[in-house]
């Protein structure tokens, strides 16, 4: 049935859009950096769990565990080289916004161009588990489910971690007000880095988990830095709850259009859905008007 | 002092024109190319500033509207009188930039930048679509009896025109409005400035120009496609090169524009495969080393060697004072 199709394929959509955006909205919410070259990293990570799975026959779940430290280095990295000194020399909030959009952007355009000197423009893909469960009467290849599987775990943890550690709570107390969490002892600069880090480490693993079902290429982080833009603003930012919402929201609606009007016309789904929040709910579906 | 140094610039920028204008008559088909090629990138990068620049605004979205203008050329070209096709491409530009803005300008700068990042990559997507589903084909072509020397005097007017309605902008209520909005929007609001009005207004003029650029070049390709009318590169190039002329000033992006399409014609033509990352890296020096661009270096510069002023009265360290 094409509904239940629909259905399944939003629902796995969606999860892996929250997924993607949960990382966003740490590095957006905590550490103030709009980060333009997001899906930059995604699709790096995506291809490097390409490169160990093709030439050294490393299992994408493996991949998982390189994969997703060494993102969480480099952008710790990037963070401490690259954009501390645009957080000393910002006067307030939105020269920073400023600033880090445009270091940002000429960073996207580096990794791209990296992406494509080493793999080219053609699409990859690969079969890790070459097998299909059936769901409800419908067919579900099995790395989708796993991946989907993973993402829930992953997304569990984090909410653990906000919600349910110290340094959690810190992380939550940066994000509501920089300026009083260095009032109570909170080291912001440290926990911005890290948090920056995690946000990185986190979109490297989505980017390993979505290569694992989905044909890839090298200029897609575009598409994937608006989506999840897009969920973090629907979802409220910082909101993790609702970004899981918001990110499903934006699967089924895709899946939707995608199976009884266009393929083609998906991101013109995606960008009605946009308008209509920023008609109506401006400050996401949870925020107050 | 200051009457003097515009009388230079004003001086400078006739010359220029003249030398545009000349180009065809006296250079070489290379001289050609390269001569467009300033004239569209000095045109686009003003216009882009014209708004962005005192506004605080950034906009990702320029090659949408160069595209909208070139694919009004290949849809009206060979239906309409060129200069109706034009006035065609602004208008559609500018509707479309109003469209974008009234979505987005209400609110929060962030939501203007989103928005205008996708949507060179929604129109690509869109029009992909429409050819292959309704229209039949993904390209068009574009065979108008248009010379290489007429898109270089039509540009050359244009890029006088964009520098003409940036100063009478500057000068006017608007600019006035448009560059307190970039200093404070709140304090902006609160003196009585309709922020979104403003906002809009020059965006859309903004957009118009951009979009002429796109219609007037449109028929130097004779072929386009969606991937050729809507590449993120142009905008990207656009953004450089005002920012490292200074988007604050008029005359800002266009010292931008010289040093930098000679430099993207030398790395294009030696490391086309390099290009995006030296793109990129480029960039990124600019935004660290001169953040406000050649303008604002020249400004300091003049200011070291003028006697300081008595620190009671000096503003310039009112910045280091703030904080």
């Amino acid at each position: 049935m094409p509904i239940i199709d629909a259905l399944l394929n939003g629902l796995t959509l969606g999860g892996m859009y929250a997924l993607v955006a949960m990382g966003l909205t740490l590095q957006y919410g905590v550490a103030r950096i709009m980060n333009l070259s997001y899906g930059q990293f995604m699709i790096a990570a995506a291809f490097a769990t390409f490169w160990l799975f093709t030439s050294f026959s490393i299992s994408p779940l493996l991949g998982l565990l390189i994969v997703t430290p060494l993102a969480f280095g480099i952008s710790w990295l990037i963070y401490r080289v690259l954009l501390t000194p645009l957080v000393k020399r910002a006067k307030d909030d939105n020269a920073l916004e400023v600033d880090s959009i445009l270091a940002t952007f000429g960073l996207l355009f580096v990794i791209e161009g990296v992406v494509l000197v080493m793999f080219g423009g053609n699409y990859f893909n690969y079969a890790y588990i070459d097998r299909v469960f059936m769901i409800f009467g419908t067919p579900m290849a099995a790395d989708r489910l796993i991946a989907l599987g993973f993402a829930v775990l992953i997304g569990a943890g984090l909410y653990a971690f906000l919600y349910h550690t110290r340094s959690g709570t810190a992380v939550r107390a940066v994000a509501v007000s920089p300026v009083s969490s260095r009032l109570v002892g909170i080291n912001v600069e440290t926990a911005a880095a890290l948090t920056f880090a995690l946000g990185g480490g986190l979109v490297a693993a989505s980017g390993v988990l979505v290569s694992m079902f989905l044909t890839f290429n090298a200029s897609m982080g575009v598409i994937f830095t608006l989506k999840a833009l897009i969920v973090i603003i629907m979802g409220g930012v910082g909101n993790l709850p609702g970004c899981l919402l918001a990110g499903l929201i934006l699967g089924m609606t895709e899946s939707m259009v995608a199976t009884f009007v266009s393929p083609g016309l998906t991101l013109a789904a995606t960008f009605a859905l946009f308008l209509l929040i920023l008609i109506f709910r401006p400050n996401g579906l949870f925020g107050r008007a | 002092m200051r009457v003097g140094a515009n009388v230079i610039w004003v001086a400078l920028g006739v010359a220029g024109l003249a030398a545009c204008v000349a180009v065809p008559f006296y250079g070489s088909g290379y001289a050609m190319s390269m001569a467009i090629n300033l004239l569209m990138f000095a045109t686009l990068a003003t216009a882009w500033a014209m708004f962005s620049g005192p506004s605080g605004y950034v906009s990702l979205a320029t090659v949408a509207f160069f595209g909208i203008g070139a694919y009004t050329v290949a849809v009206l070209g060979e239906a309409l009188p060129w200069p109706v096709v034009l006035a065609c491409a602004a208008l559609f530009c500018a509707l479309s930039a109003l469209l974008v803005g009234l979505a987005t300008l209400r609110l929060r700068g962030v939501y203007f930048v989103i928005f205008t990042f996708g949507l060179a990559e929604l129109m690509r997507q869109v029009i992909i679509w429409y050819e292959a589903n309704i229209g039949g084909s993904v390209g068009r072509y574009v065979f108008l009896d248009i010379t290489q020397s007429q898109i270089v005097w039509q540009l050359t007017a244009l890029v006088a025109g964009v520098f003409l309605t940036g100063w009478l902008i500057s000068r006017s209520r608007l600019g006035r409005a448009l560059r307190m909005i970039g200093d404070d929007e709140t304090v902006a609001q609160h003196c009585g400035v309709n922020t979104t009005l403003v906002k809009l207004v020059v965006f859309a003029i903004s957009a118009a120009f951009i979009g002429l650029v796109g219609a007037i070049v449109a028929p130097r390709w004779t072929y386009i496609d969606p991937n050729i009318a809507f590449n993120p590169v142009l905008s990207f190039q656009v953004l450089i090169m005002a920012l490292l002329g200074g988007a604050n000033r008029l005359h800002g992006p266009i010292l931008g524009v010289i040093p930098m399409v000679l430099l993207f014609e030398y790395l294009s033509a030696n490391f086309p495969n390099h290009f995006s990352i030296l793109l990129g890296l480029t960039f990124m020096a600019i935004v660290y080393l001169v953040p406000k661009g050649i303008v604002g270096l020249t400004a300091k510069l003049g200011a070291a060697r003028r006697p300081k002023p008595m620190p009671s009265t000096a503003p310039a360290t009112g910045e280091e004072a703030a904080r």
